[in-house]
């Protein structure tokens, strides 16, 4: 039975263990941040398994708990994903020869961390394309099946915690525990912090738009003080290389 | 703060949030060949998304109501503190919501 198993899947498996302890905690918070938000049980694990994105998850608990628009709510899970399209595109050339369907299923999987770690495992030998998913979904049914049973263990915890404990609270605290690592540079702390300045200005326009325009303003800002360093500077120690560069 | 949402909006936001996510995901995976590349502009666009929208998003939570000192000294506020200070430290998710829990219920304690 173990001799059936290819030895990619379980090498992604294996692979995909040690992210589980970034993986738990933020999966009971998506849980428990759905019951504190007034989503049923069956919402709040529906969210995780149809969506499946964490930070977007959240983000629409969030919203939902503030009543935003809905619109809105739709539109900011699309921009917190959109960092997808790049991970969609780079790691397309290794599915390539798989059936739409299978190229399907490995799409929906498609999280941060099994690109990250399958993008690394294939670089270098494009050929044996035969068994090429294996790995990668090794890495991404294992972040799946923790995912949709930690949602499933905050949506009962949630629900049996006094409202004393502020859980509620976990998320804007995960959404700090992202921000922090994606300032990185000038332009990103200069994104940060105009985004964050026009979000609290504008809290208190119809539909959240604050939010939107917060963050289409931020984006601006990082590109325009890049493009004003690149210009002066040449360049200043751009370290800081992020899970965004994917070729 | 429980959403006022009834559970036909709700589903929707699911399904609509879904289906969008899903289409960015598989976008390149099945279109390849015919576009092989994210365009340069949307690539430089993407780099700053996450910093600019988690920003936005977090800020409204933590920005104090008024400039006094009892305003800025919330429980929030200092739980916000300490959390992206063990964001810093540690980068870890973990380790930063335990912070920043700790750090509100203390704060809540002594104030």
């Amino acid at each position: 039975m173990d001799s059936r198993f290819p030895p990619d899947l379980r090498d992604g498996v294996r692979d995909a263990l040690p992210l589980l302890l970034g993986i738990v905690p933020f999966a009971l918070v998506a849980g428990v941040a759905g019951i504190e938000a007034g989503l049923t049980p069956l919402q709040t694990v529906g969210l995780s398994v149809v969506v499946f994105a964490g930070a977007s998850q959240l983000a629409a608990i969030d919203l939902l708990g503030r009543d935003a628009a809905l619109g809105v709510v739709v539109l900011t899970v699309v921009v917190i994903n959109l960092r997808m399209l790049m991970y969609s595109a780079s790691i397309a050339p290794y599915f390539r020869d798989l059936s739409a369907r299978v190229r399907a299923g490995c799409a929906y999987v498609l999280t941060d961390q099994a690109y990250a770690l399958a993008l690394a495992r294939y670089a270098g030998d494009r050929e044996a394309s035969t068994r090429r998913p294996y790995y990668y979904l090794g890495v991404a049914l294992t972040l799946w099946v923790v995912w949709q049973a930690g949602t499933v263990v905050g949506v009962v915890f949630g629900a049996a915690v006094p409202d004393g404990w502020r859980l509620g609270f976990a998320v804007p605290l995960v959404f700090l525990a992202l921000l922090v690592p994606a300032v990185s540079d000038a332009p990103s702390l200069a994104a940060a912090v105009v985004a964050a300045a026009v979000a609290v200005i504008g809290a208190g326009l119809p539909f959240n738009a604050g939010l939107i325009v917060g963050a289409v303003v931020g984006v601006v800002t990082g590109i325009v003080v890049d493009e004003a360093g690149v210009a002066s500077a040449g360049e200043e120690g751009g370290g800081g290389s992020d899970p965004a560069e994917g070729h | 703060m429980a959403t006022s949402y009834g559970p036909l909006s709700v589903w929707t936001v699911i399904v609509a949030g879904g289906l969008a996510t899903f289409a960015i995901r598989l976008s390149f995976i099945h279109l390849f060949g015919r576009v092989d590349d994210v365009p340069p502009w949307l690539e430089r666009v993407l780099v700053y998304v996450p910093a600019a929208v988690l920003a936005a998003l977090v800020a409204p939570d933590f920005a104090p109501a008024a400039a006094t000192v009892e305003a800025v000294l919330s429980p929030e506020l200092l739980g916000g503190a300490a959390a992206v200070l063990a964001a810093w430290r540690t980068e870890d998710v973990l380790w930063t919501v335990a912070a920043g829990m700790a750090g509100l219920h203390l704060a809540r304690f002594l104030l």
